[in-house]
């Protein structure tokens, strides 16, 4: 039956993959592209996979597609037609492709219990996690303690990226500002969002709060259940750009201000780090957290939601401020 | 019991398929947008409603039950709002619906 769910959604993948590709509106490509991060988790759900599709759903079909719609409301809505170099991007698109589906025959078979991911290290996590850190969710041991090192790089790529970002769209342009203030009559703030549209508000708002207490239950029931500090601050920063989206953006900067949004981006980064260091200064080695507490499997629990907090932290900050890049840009 | 319930289940599974696929042709053959959105919001509200109910009897009194319940209540909140939300959006854009024309007027006068 798995397999019958997981061919029809890799069809459907396929022909969406193929329509975003031919779609020339970037609009309907945009939608197209929700869509086909709504298919991703549904498959990553299948596979047993439930923290993935979190992310996923919150990031691919929710906030991607919003920061596609702000970059769109900065440029044109329909591709412009390129005839030059379509012969070499064929070229290359196959060799590529060819290669792709060479390298799959190495792969393993679906399901294979005798899979290098199933005799491993596998094993030794599933039997010791129990052990050492007394939680449920092994996703959660193996990301947060177990492979401490890898989720701090990749918090470290999220921050590096929301700085990138920020250098690039964070800054007004200097010398059009004082243009911009008296050609561009200034848009009120009560016209913002959909301050004018009454259903939409009012759904919205009744959506806001639920959204942002599952947020907190996903950061800090990642032990216990699928989510974590990923999952979380993906979905607090896209109830809070739906907010961003209800009411305006200058409401959204006055509930969560630009200098709390450097500090989460930051302070998450830092929080994380610190964890290590401390465990470092109480005479244990780098992001080992047994020596937090009197009590070693404390300790372990302690660390971990110290480090998913962080991670949620910068997570969320990183978003948000991405988001408010592009939605400031058009102002100027 | 079970076996009332379990016919009675799968009765409302596939009465929620049935206007599903009603909706889904609507989408496709009906005209304009605003036809093409009143069929595709039958999936959103009694198909889904049918389909969550169905699941319901399928599940008992239990916890799933309860989740059911909200994921239904969030569905009657939602869909109609972005339904609402699609047909203003393209009313304010300038698509306005296909009426008559065919006997020589005019809609905008």
């Amino acid at each position: 039956m798995t397999v019958f769910f997981g061919v029809f959604l890799l069809t459907l993948l396929l022909i969406v993959a193929i329509a975003i590709v031919r779609a020339d509106n970037l609009f309907v490509a945009v939608m197209l592209g929700g869509i086909f991060s709504l298919l991703m988790a549904t498959i990553f759900f299948l596979l047993d996979a439930p923290d993935v599709a979190l992310t996923e759903a919150a990031v691919g079909a929710g906030i991607s597609t919003v920061l596609y719609l702000a970059a769109l409301a900065l440029t044109a809505e329909r591709e412009k037609r390129h005839t030059v170099h379509q012969i070499k991007a064929l070229v290359v698109v196959t060799t590529t492709a060819l290669l792709v589906i060479f390298a799959t025959f190495d792969n393993v078979q679906f399901g294979d219990p005798t899979a290098p991911v199933h005799v491993h290290v596998g094993p030794w996590y599933l039997e010791n996690t129990q052990r050492y850190m007394d939680i449920p969710n092994v996703v959660t041991a193996i990301l947060g303690s177990f492979r401490g090192y890898d989720t701090l790089g990749e918090l470290f790529v999220v921050f590096t990226a929301g700085i990138g970002v920020l250098f690039l769209l964070g800054t007004r342009p200097k010398k059009d500002t004082e243009a911009a203030e008296t050609l561009i009559p200034q848009q009120s703030e009560t016209s913002e969002g959909l301050r004018n549209y009454l259903i939409p508000r009012l759904t919205g708002r009744l959506l806001v709060p639920i959204i942002l207490l599952f947020g907190l239950y996903v950061q800090f029931h990642g032990e216990y259940s699928p989510g974590g500090g990923f999952q979380a601050g993906a979905i607090i920063a896209a109830g809070i750009i739906l907010y961003a989206l209800l009411e305006g953006e200058t409401a959204a900067l006055r509930v969560v201000p630009q200098w709390m949004l450097m500090a989460l981006m930051a302070g998450g980064a830092l929080l994380y780090g610190m964890v290590g260091v401390v465990g470092m200064l109480l005479g244990g080695q780098f992001l080992d957290y047994s020596v937090l507490a009197d009590n070693p499997v404390t300790g372990q629990q302690l660390g971990i939601l110290l480090i998913e907090l962080g991670v949620g932290m910068t997570v969320s900050g990183v978003l948000l401020s991405i988001f408010h890049a592009f939605a400031a840009r058009d102002k100027y | 019991m079970s076996l009332l319930l379990d016919v009675l289940s799968w009765g409302l599974l596939s009465l929620g398929g049935v206007f599903v696929f009603i909706g889904g042709l609507g989408a496709v053959r009906m005209p304009d947008l605003y036809t093409r959105m009143h069929a595709a919001s039958l999936t959103d509200t009694i198909g889904s409603i049918l389909i969550i109910v169905g699941v319901m009897l399928q599940a008992g009194a239990s916890l799933a039950t309860l989740k059911l319940i909200m994921i239904l209540i969030f569905l009657l909140l939602t869909s109609p709002t972005a339904t609402n939300a699609l047909a203003s959006a393209a009313l304010i854009s300038g698509n306005l619906p296909k009426v008559a024309t065919q006997y020589g007027k005019d809609p905008s006068q």
